[in-house]
């Protein structure tokens, strides 16, 4: 498969009147097409903001991204002007926004919000462009899609605006969505429907995916592979299966061990991270997880762990990635 | 309905809470100068449950079920259309004024959102102290110091802390401090209105641990009202289902995860993501049809019935009641083996 996306060292940081926030700080990563990625961190870590970046929606001021490369099909988006850039928005990448209720424009129908990037991008008639965008609203499981399109989005349910994202995300046939926190606003019946909706429609169109989240268990059954972010950095990236199965980064195993699985007996006691988040703006020298960590050596103050590889297409920032396993085997027998 | 729980079970004795034939029916009202009703929103429609002295009960379901309803008609901060709630064998919805006032000490509520569930412009060490003041339960400025420095020492936050403000904090570390406002005045119950949604996954589990050592260390007794069944069954005793407006299952803990029995336990238990592609990939996963219906035009009978993939039409002549189908198990549901034999 090809590459479609190559993130290069991308540096995204705010010039606050407190300080610098490095929100996102030297991340690279790639994506092959028809790809399904996902990215997950907590709150703050820079998640959005790397995806944001991506389509240059940064607000400046008081956001720049101040390096790296963003290559799309060869091409690097952070060189093109508004203009070129305007025409890749919606048609080569679309995205999908956490809030379906804050994300669709209250006060024009569905049907506008939809025929809009049809128009624009596809030149197309605003006959025809309904008649493509009631297909869409079809195809995304809307029932009765003839009549709901002329409705307004406050006439819609949470899980159903989600699906008119979809929709609209769909409607140019991009080659990549970006899916930030798709689910979360929603119920957890209806963020499996939304979850099979996304994923049986990429595999449909060969569009790739990036699910941005901050629930690991959302993107386990469904991504290929995986980015764990903390404090602006990737710290590990590997397939799905090595990061559930054989996590290299103490935050990535801290995470999971720390939410109370189904699939397991219960635990007694819950195995949480200890600590709080580090500040963004005053991010401790050497490692930022350094502070939170039970394994953390003298050399994490010093210096920053780069990812660096520990199995086949698995890569993790710690010094001590490789004695962490014997500690997880430890742990669980 | 009425009888739930009330066949024996040595239960008699140490009930805290007892819920009975509860409703909270909401007026929906039309027109600019002459308001009329047009309709009621029947968020919470006739259930009974009761909350052991000591235990968690948690209370799931999806969003609109009326479970954060159920918690604030226990409360009082709603007054329940019909139906009673005992606590401690006195029913809380005839009472007024001063009498009621003075069994609000005995229960709390922590709120989902520490962000929006403190007030901005007092402090930490204030709005943890109000209570005591309402309460009347200081004598002086330095016992009320005294008082704050224990009890933001009790949830792990630092005395020195309690000049702050809540925006100096971060969204664990605020949820502390609502923790320790509803322990300020020695509470035996405490309903958590999801304590932990809105915060970060490695910030859940210590507030999580939080509770529990609380609740051991003062015999609390919790409401546990979420909708992440995974942090539900870690934390609870015993497990209510709501979907609607009525519960459709209660079980212990063990037995209603390992054994559920409702169409929509099933349902909501097999969506619950888990953490590993493989363990994942392997599970079968009953995906529902459909939305939930709105509780301005309920659907006849059954409520789950237009969602489930059991309906048949005895499904949609009259509302299934509760019934103990299993030692402590109870299901709202005709098509469970064993039910409408009792």
């Amino acid at each position: 498969m090809a590459t479609l996306l190559d993130v290069q060292d991308l540096k995204t940081h705010f010039f606050t009147q407190e300080g610098v926030v490095k929100a996102v700080d030297g991340v690279s990563y790639d994506l092959e097409e028809g790809e399904t990625l996902g990215l997950v961190g907590e709150s703050g870590c820079g998640k959005t903001v790397s995806a944001l970046s991506i389509m240059r929606l940064i607000p400046d001021p008081p956001g720049k991204t101040v390096g790296g490369q963003v290559l799309f099909n060869g091409e690097d988006l952070l060189k093109l002007n508004n203009a070129q850039m305007r025409r890749i928005r919606g048609r080569q990448i679309a995205m999908v926004f956490q809030e379906p209720m804050t994300s669709l424009n209250p006060v024009l129908t569905v049907e506008r919000q939809l025929t809009e990037s049809l128009e624009l991008h596809l030149s197309m008639s605003r006959s025809d462009a309904r008649k493509e965008a009631v297909h869409r609203l079809e195809q995304v499981g809307i029932p009765d899609s003839e009549r709901r399109i002329k409705q307004y989005p406050h006439q819609f349910s949470g899980g159903m605006r989600q699906r008119v994202m979809i929709a609209m995300a769909l409607s140019c046939n991009p080659k990549l969505i970006i899916a930030d926190e798709p689910t979360t606003a929603l119920d957890v019946t209806i963020q499996a429907q939304i979850l099979e909706l996304m994923k049986s429609l990429s595999k449909e169109y060969g569009v790739s995916l990036i699910i941005i989240t901050h629930n690991l268990g959302v993107v386990a059954r469904y991504a290929d592979r995986v980015n764990i972010m903390y404090a602006g950095r990737i710290i590990e990236r590997g397939t799905a299966e090595e990061i559930y199965r054989n996590p290299r980064h103490p935050y990535t195993l801290g995470l999971l061990n720390s939410v109370p699985r189904l699939d397991q007996p219960r635990k007694e006691k819950l195995d949480p991270i200890e600590g709080q988040p580090p500040d963004m703006i005053n991010l401790p020298q050497g490692c930022s997880f350094r502070e939170r960590c039970r394994y953390a050596i003298d050399r994490c103050a010093e210096e920053v762990p780069l990812l660096q590889e520990v199995g086949e297409g698995h890569l993790s920032a710690c010094f001590v990635a490789k004695d962490l396993v014997s500690k997880t085997e430890e742990g669980k027998s | 309905m009425n009888t739930v729980g009330h066949r024996g079970n040595g239960r008699s004795d140490n009930i805290l809470v007892d819920v009975k034939s509860l409703k909270m029916h909401f007026p929906v009202t039309s027109g600019i100068l002459f308001q009329r009703t047009v309709g009621h929103i029947k968020a919470v429609d006739d259930i009974s449950f009761f909350v052991r002295r000591g235990e968690t009960l948690g209370l799931v379901g999806e969003s609109g079920c009326g479970k954060t309803t159920t918690g604030r008609c226990i409360l009082q901060l709603y007054r329940p259309t019909a139906g009673s709630i005992l606590f401690e064998d006195v029913d809380l919805c005839s009472m007024k004024g001063r009498e009621l006032r003075a069994m609000r000490r005995r229960m709390q509520v922590i709120f989902q959102d520490p962000y929006s569930s403190l007030n901005p412009r007092m402090t930490a060490g204030n709005i943890i102290g109000e209570p005591l003041i309402v309460h009347g339960l200081i004598r002086s400025k330095r016992e009320y110091r005294e008082r704050v420095a224990e009890l933001l020492s009790i949830v792990g936050l630092n005395p020195y802390m309690s000049d702050r403000f809540p925006h100096e904090f971060s969204g664990g570390q605020r949820q502390r401090i609502g923790v320790a406002r509803a322990l300020a005045v020695n509470p035996q119950f405490i309903v958590c209105d999801e304590p932990v949604s809105a915060l970060d996954v490695s910030i859940q589990a210590q507030i999580i641990n939080l509770l529990e050592e609380l609740q051991e260390q003062f015999s609390l007794t919790y409401l546990f009202i979420a909708h992440d069944l995974s942090v539900v069954r870690h934390i609870s005793d015993r497990v209510a289902v709501m979907y609607l407006g009525h519960i459709v299952e209660i079980a212990e803990r063990n037995e209603i995860y390992a054994n559920p029995l409702h169409p929509y336990t099933k349902a909501l238990l097999s969506a619950v993501p888990i953490p590993d592609p493989l363990v994942d990939a392997q599970r079968e996963r009953i995906l529902l049809t459909g939305e939930v219906p709105s509780p301005l035009t309920p659907p006849r009978g059954c409520v789950f019935h237009p969602r489930c993939w059991m309906d048949t039409e005895e499904c949609q002549e009259g509302i299934p009641e509760l019934e103990e189908v299993q030692a402590n198990h109870w299901v709202a549901c005709i098509h469970v083996p064993g039910y409408g034999t009792h």
